[in-house]
């Protein structure tokens, strides 16, 4: 036998220490099926988690993206998505990953702190500049000659929260009665001219179209059409009630399970409630949940009373049913 | 046992039949009756109150009225524009030729975005036209446009071919025979090309009546007056409504396979005349 047909020992060794290494730690990749207007804060987000993940785990972990419309992304992961990780614009829809495909338990949204809503927004009215229509609360949006644009309530998810956050104002206009508040939504939707699909649609209508004088949008959305088309052209008005609008986040058990990624899936959703990732939220105009990043952040966000879904409507199913389902209130509107 | 056996000039036909029924099933037979066992889900009541519904009943209206009006104007303009590219030859012929199949290939989202900003009340056009009281974008119209638009090639692409086929001469000969130019056209060129023109009208059509992209950005999908067929589908499965949507979505498909195969017999019945 010759001598150099034996590797050296050093080299044997350094291949055991990285053997070892490796095996410790795993390399992971995960699938955050998200919504459309949180494309650029999961971008960031995702690094700022890996980046954090690797330091303390070591191993590589990639995280990739795939946003779409709400219900959309949630009928993709019922049809077979890998999505390791649900971050949606409603419950309802997540609510339908256990419903219809049992792809995670009933009680998923009391696994995380805050309904499973790290961040949160709510429903805001944008204006052209000048405010030349005069709008100040969701009354003047019934208003003979105000055109309203607002996505369809029946095809985006955002726009039910428009919806419920008109339809809670209507009711204490109101007084309480619901046919008062029927008529009062009926008014508002017949200022309506165009119903787009989802709210990125409405926004583009809005801003880009020149059509209507108001813009019913989520406060996230509002702010980043500001920083986008210029301040100069556009405000952002608060009205007196609006609603607590909470996008969950939520694990897929199913998914998790199969793939063997349900510890980084925990720990990327807990991510979410730690400074780091309050503070990204903020940065890209969610409302922070924790109080000392709220604080920070208290001069961006007016101060609006807002209705919680869970108390005023009773929760989605029952919001879902009430509201949005075929012969509900929105439907009404324009029966014959 | 004498058992007449028809002898074929061409080998293969088991093996090329068994191959063709094969992938029809496959591509698309199959899905289409998952889309049946879908819907079987609903019992018949439900089935018949989730097509009859109003809404669903107005976006029947639209969606093949609409469809079948821009598959007429189609078959006017689409017919002009193949007689063009056929039977003249100028300079940038081969652009234009090349033009017409940009509807083929353009994401349908694309097409709905850019003619929306073209007729929408600030647009190029759509700036023109609402001092006339002509509203484009978000009406029926626009719907109109957007089917239009993608429907075009289907005719032009199956008309020229039997235009390029068709001698000059026959034309000549007509002429010589003595018909005048008018005579010439819809005695001797309309009645040859007549299946084609029909055959392409009809695939524009079905084209335009599964139409969902290019459409729901101009429609403004008003419920009663703008909401096509395609977006009350996409509305139920928005709901997890799996059953309904494809309940709606047999509808659909047995209304276009009826027409379809009515103009197929109507074609058939017209060349055995």
């Amino acid at each position: 036998m010759k001598p150099h047909s034996t590797p050296p020992r050093g080299a044997l060794a350094a291949l055991a220490a990285l053997w070892a290494s490796a095996a410790g730690a795993a390399d992971f990749t995960l699938l955050n099926a998200s919504y459309d207007p949180t494309r650029e804060f999961y971008a960031e987000y995702n690094a700022a988690f890996a980046r954090q993940w690797q330091a303390s785990h070591g191993g590589r972990l990639t995280v990739n993206q795939s946003h779409g419309g709400s219900g959309k992304q949630a009928r993709s992961v019922l049809e077979g998505l890998e999505a390791d990780v649900v971050t949606l614009a409603l419950a309802y829809d997540i609510d339908a990953l256990h419903r219809v495909g049992g792809l995670l338990p009933a009680d998923w949204q009391s696994r995380l702190p805050d309904n499973s809503a790290p961040y949160t927004s709510t429903i805001v009215l944008l204006v052209r500049k000048g405010n030349p229509k005069g709008i100040r609360d969701w009354d003047d949006l019934v208003k003979p000659g105000v055109a309203v644009i607002t996505p369809n309530p029946k095809t985006s998810g955002g726009a039910r929260w428009n919806y419920l956050a008109a339809w809670a104002y209507a009711t204490r206009a109101a007084g309480g009665d619901e046919a008062g508040a029927r008529a009062f939504i009926q008014a508002l939707f017949k200022n309506v001219p165009v119903l787009d699909s989802g709210a990125r649609g409405s926004t583009t209508t809005f801003l880009q179209r020149g059509i209507g004088d108001v813009l019913i949008s989520w406060e996230n959305e509002a702010f980043l059409a500001l920083r986008e088309f210029g301040a100069d052209r556009f405000e952002i008005v608060a009205p007196s009630l609006s609603i607590l609008a909470e996008p969950p986040v939520a694990i897929v058990d199913k998914v998790v399970d199969r793939r063997g990624t349900r510890a980084v899936a925990e720990a990327y959703l807990k991510h979410l409630y730690s400074e780091e990732g309050q503070e990204l939220a903020a940065k890209h105009f969610y409302r922070p949940r924790l109080a000392s990043v709220a604080a920070k952040h208290a001069d961006r966000f007016p101060r609006i009373p807002m209705v919680e879904i869970g108390r005023e409507f009773g929760g989605w199913a029952k919001a879902q049913a009430v509201h949005f389902s075929d012969g509900g209130t929105f439907d009404r509107i324009y029966a014959r | 046992m004498a058992r007449s056996r028809q002898i074929r000039v061409l080998p293969g036909f088991g093996l090329s039949l068994g191959f063709t029924v094969a992938y029809l099933g496959l591509i698309v037979l199959i899905p289409l009756a998952s889309v049946f066992l879908k819907s079987a889900t609903l019992d018949w009541g439900a089935f018949w109150a989730t097509v009859t519904a109003p809404r669903v009943l107005a976006s029947y209206r639209l969606t093949f009225g609409v469809s079948f009006l821009a598959a007429l104007v189609n078959g006017v303009f689409g017919f002009l524009v193949a007689w063009v590219l056929a039977r003249y030859s100028f300079p940038g012929r081969r652009l234009v030729d090349a033009l017409v199949d940009l509807p083929f290939a353009l994401p349908t989202a694309v097409a709905g975005i850019a003619l929306t900003a073209i007729y929408a009340p600030n647009g190029w056009i759509g700036r023109l036209l609402e001092p006339l009281g002509i509203r484009v974008a978000f009406t029926p119209l626009g719907v109109g446009v957007a089917l239009v638009f993608i429907g075009l090639p289907f005719v032009v692409r199956t008309v020229q071919p039997v235009l390029e086929d068709l001698d000059a001469e026959i034309e000549e000969a007509a002429a010589s025979l003595g018909a005048d130019r008018w005579q010439t056209v819809t005695r001797v060129v309309l009645p040859t090309l007549a299946p084609s023109l029909v055959t392409g009208m009809a695939m524009a059509f079905a084209r335009a009546v599964g139409e969902y992209g290019s459409v729901v950005f101009i429609s403004g999908n008003m419920p009663m007056k703008t909401e096509i067929t395609p977006l009350l589908i996409v509305t139920k499965l928005e709901q997890f409504d799996y059953a309904g949507a494809t309940a709606i979505a047999v509808v659909m498909l047995a209304v276009s396979f009826a027409l379809l195969l009515l103009v197929n017999v109507l074609q058939s019945w017209s060349s055995r005349r």
